[in-house]
C-alpha cells in the first residue's frame, strides 16, 4: 500500500497524545486496575510508535514489527504479574485504593 | 492491500479518534468496568492502525493477546476485588491534579514539537515489502531474534509460575498467628488483616 497519504508525523501525534494519557491515568487513579490500564494505554502507543518507524524508515527489514512481537510478548507477562501481585495485595489489605498502599511511604 | 487515498485517511482519522476518546474514557470514567471495554475497544482500534501499517501478523496477534488475553484478565481481576468502597477524600487533590495534569501536558508538548520539528529520513516507498512482512517477522524470529524469541518463551514461563505463586491462596486450615480457622472463600471477610492496624 502507498503510504503516502498519511504523514508519518500523524502516526507520532497519536501514540503521543495516548502516551501522555497513559501517564496522566497512572498518576491519577485511585483504583489500582485502572493503574495496571494506564500501563497497557502506554506500552500500545510505544507500540503504534515502532510499527510507524518501521513501516515509514525500514520498511524492508521491518525490525520495529519484530520488536513489537516482544513488547506484547512482555506485557502480557508484566499484565498476569501485575494483576496477580493485585489480588495478594486486595488479600491482605481489602482495599484496591492506591492511597492505602503506603507502607513505603516516607 | 491496496485502498484508495481517501479511504485511507477516512480510516486513520476514525481509528485515531476511537482511540483518543477511549483512552481519555478509560482514565476518565467513574465505572471501572466500562474504563475495561473500553480498553478493548481501544486495542481493537490499535490493531486496525496496525493494518493500516501493512502489518497484518502483528495486527492478528494484537487482538489474540491483548484483547482476548490482557483485557479478559483486567476483567477478571475487576470482577474478583470488586467491592464498592468509599474512598477517603485527599486533601491537596486539586494541586496535585494540577501538577500532574501540567507535567503530561508539558511532555505532550515536547513530544509533539519533537515529532513536528524533526525531519525523518523515510525510506523508499517503492522498496517497501508489503504483504510480504509475515514472512520477513518469521525469518527475523528464528534467524537473528532467535535468543530473545527464545528468552521471550522463559520469560512467560516465569511470568506463569510467579503469577500462580503470587494469586494462590494458602491452603492452611487454620491462621498461624490468631489459630483461628482460615475461611476458604476468596475474599477473606472475617480475618482482620494484619496490616490494616497501622492506619
Amino acid at each position: 500500500m502507498n503510504l503516502e497519504s498519511i504523514p508519518l508525523q500523524a502516526f507520532l501525534t497519536v501514540s503521543s497524545i495516548l502516551f501522555c494519557i497513559g501517564i496522566w491515568g497512572l498518576l491519577n487513579s485511585r483504583n489500582a486496575v485502572r493503574v495496571l490500564m494506564s500501563i497497557e494505554l502506554m506500552l500500545n502507543a510505544v507500540n503504534i510508535n515502532l510499527m510507524a518507524f518501521s513501516s515509514y524508515i525500514d520498511n524492508n527489514l521491518i525490525q520495529g514489527q519484530v520488536f513489537t512481537i516482544f513488547v506484547i510478548t512482555v506485557a502480557a507477562a508484566e499484565a498476569a504479574v501485575g494483576l496477580a501481585i493485585l489480588l495478594s495485595l486486595y488479600r491482605n489489605r481489602v482495599t484496591v485504593d492506591m492511597e492505602s498502599f503506603n507502607l513505603l511511604k516516607w | 492491500m491496496s485502498i484508495a487515498v481517501t479511504t485511507q485517511i477516512i480510516c486513520f482519522s476514525v481509528l485515531s479518534l476511537v482511540i483518543i476518546l477511549g483512552a481519555l474514557g478509560v482514565i476518565l470514567l467513574e465505572s471501572i468496568v466500562y474504563s475495561a471495554f473500553l480498553l478493548g475497544g481501544v486495542f481493537m482500534s490499535v490493531a486496525g492502525l496496525y493494518l493500516l501499517l501493512n502489518a497484518s501478523f502483528v495486527a492478528a496477534a494484537q487482538v489474540l493477546v491483548y484483547v482476548g488475553a490482557v483485557n479478559v484478565l483486567i476483567i477478571f481481576a475487576i470482577m474478583l476485588v470488586n467491592k464498592k468502597e468509599d474512598l477517603k477524600p485527599i486533601d491537596n487533590i486539586k494541586s496535585r491534579r494540577i501538577i500532574s495534569t501540567s507535567i503530561c501536558l508539558t511532555l505532550l508538548s515536547l513530544l509533539i514539537r519533537v515529532d513536528l520539528s524533526n525531519i525523518w529520513r523515510l525510506a523508499d516507498p517503492q522498496a517497501s515489502i508489503g504483504e510480504e512482512s509475515t514472512i520477513r517477522i518469521g525469518e527475523h524470529l528464528f534467524s537473528d531474534y532467535l535468543l530473545p524469541f527464545e528468552v521471550a518463551s522463559i520469560l512467560l514461563l516465569m511470568a506463569m509460575i510467579g503469577a500462580i505463586v503470587l494469586a494462590r491462596r494458602d491452603v492452611m486450615n487454620e491462621d498461624i498467628s490468631t489459630g483461628l480457622p482460615v475461611d476458604q472463600e476468596l475474599i477473606e471477610k472475617s480475618n482482620e488483616p494484619l496490616l490494616m492496624k497501622k492506619n
